[in-house]
């Protein structure tokens, strides 16, 4: 759903007043892909419908609703906490060990997103391990949006976005304020190569293999089909000894039986065969 | 398990009294950093204190900077309560000892993910 200039000022004046949140030009995709789903839950037809029904006012409701969905982020830095713990404090110390002789490391983002995640673990090794300094760590990043991918690359974040789950030091740290965004490290950005690339494609071009995979809350997007066939190219990308991450609420079991839990609680899984 | 919420508006700080209560915290409110100063002195030390910016008597910089100076409250979490226009001085009160901010306007989910982010929690 689209949204037309007088609209998007127009919400963006509300979200200004109402949130004290900065939404600039270019950031109508943002306001697109958040307001879209309400208009449709509303059986409203499009979002231009969507804001003349808000312009009228009636309805404190749907103005907490829109501010709700503007302010609400899909990702965030540091998306769980658990999962990020568990790398810090099992799942890189293994690996440097085990690595410790080829001084290597391959890392792949595969549902990237706006690039919260594969950032965040690029912070997490600056921070935790600095002998990586000196590692050849290979890192992809990817998606399959050019769009989420291209703010990803540019790493510029609203204010809200470093709100969510970024703790401030590693905020002041890594980030410059950059008008009203805040924009990351470009040695971060450098570290990180960025590419467009579709999970379910049937087979996978010749890639990795990869150390550590993190796949998190994109399986439950597919079907079981989908997501047989993925995680079997999955199972062919990752080293042996490798690590897959999938979000909180999605597994292995029952969908492709060569992986187990590495703990119960973090969705980290290895190839059983390790 | 306690915090300290220290902001000039009274909406706020019902607001927050009433996410943190939810979270399982007791709340102590004070209006500004010198009548904070005086509920540190007063009562237990709490789990995490939430300081606002711009306050009468003693502000929030002020406020931060009396804690960490303190050899009873220097190791106390401090959280900044401020909005986007006062995010320079995040960086400022970081620079003086705060541990993490919070921006108005916040909802409960986000109150907790900072907490979270200091490793605090409420009884539950």
């Amino acid at each position: 759903m689209r949204i037309n200039a007088e609209d998007f000022q127009y919400v963006a004046d509300v979200v200004r007043t109402e949130a004290a949140i900065v939404l600039e030009a270019g950031k109508e995709y943002l306001v697109e892909t958040r307001l879209g789903p309400v208009a449709h839950q509303l059986g409203l037809g499009s979002i231009g419908l969507l804001v003349t029904e808000l312009r009228q006012r009636r309805n404190p409701a749907l103005l907490t609703r829109v501010i709700d969905a503007m302010t609400t982020n899909e990702t965030s830095f540091f998306r769980d906490v658990q999962p990020f713990e568990h790398l810090k404090r099992k799942v890189f110390p293994e690996l440097i060990e085990r690595r410790r002789n080829e001084k290597r490391i391959s890392i792949w983002c595969a549902a990237a997103s706006s690039g919260q995640e594969p950032y965040s673990m690029a912070m997490l090794l600056r921070e935790n391990f600095p002998e990586l300094e000196n590692w050849r760590v290979e890192f992809l990043a990817t998606d399959i949006s050019t769009q989420v991918l291209a703010k990803a690359r540019e790493g510029l974040y609203s204010q809200l976005e470093v709100n969510r789950g970024l703790p401030a030091p590693l905020l002041v740290k890594y980030f410059h304020k950059q008008g009203h965004e805040w924009r990351i490290d470009a040695r971060l950005r450098s570290a990180i190569e960025w590419r467009e690339f579709n999970l379910a494609a049937p087979t996978y071009p010749s890639m990795g293999p990869f150390d550590l995979i993190m796949l998190r809350n994109v399986m439950i997007y597919f079907d079981v089909p989908m997501k047989r066939s993925i995680l079997s190219n999955m199972r062919r990308a990752l080293r042996p000894d490798g690590y897959l991450f999938l979000g909180t609420a999605e597994t292995t079991i029952n969908v492709d039986e060569s992986f187990a839990s590495d703990t119960l609680h973090t969705a980290c899984y290895r190839l059983k065969s390790a | 398990m306690r915090a300290l919420v220290i902001d000039d508006s009274a909406v706020i700080r019902t607001v927050l009294t009433r996410i943190l209560t939810n979270l399982g915290f007791e709340v102590v409110q004070a209006a500004h950093g010198k009548e904070a100063l005086e509920r540190l002195r007063s009562g237990p030390l709490p789990a995490i204190a939430l300081v606002d910016w711009n306050m009468p008597e003693m502000n929030g910089y002020e406020f931060i900077q009396s804690v960490r100076a303190s050899s009873e409250w220097r190791d106390l979490p401090l959280m900044m309560v401020t909005t986007e226009i006062e995010m320079e001085q995040v960086v400022q009160a970081l620079s003086a000892g705060a541990n993490e901010y919070l921006m108005k306007p916040f909802t409960p989910e986000m109150v907790q993910e900072k907490l979270e982010i200091l490793g605090i929690r409420g009884i539950q």
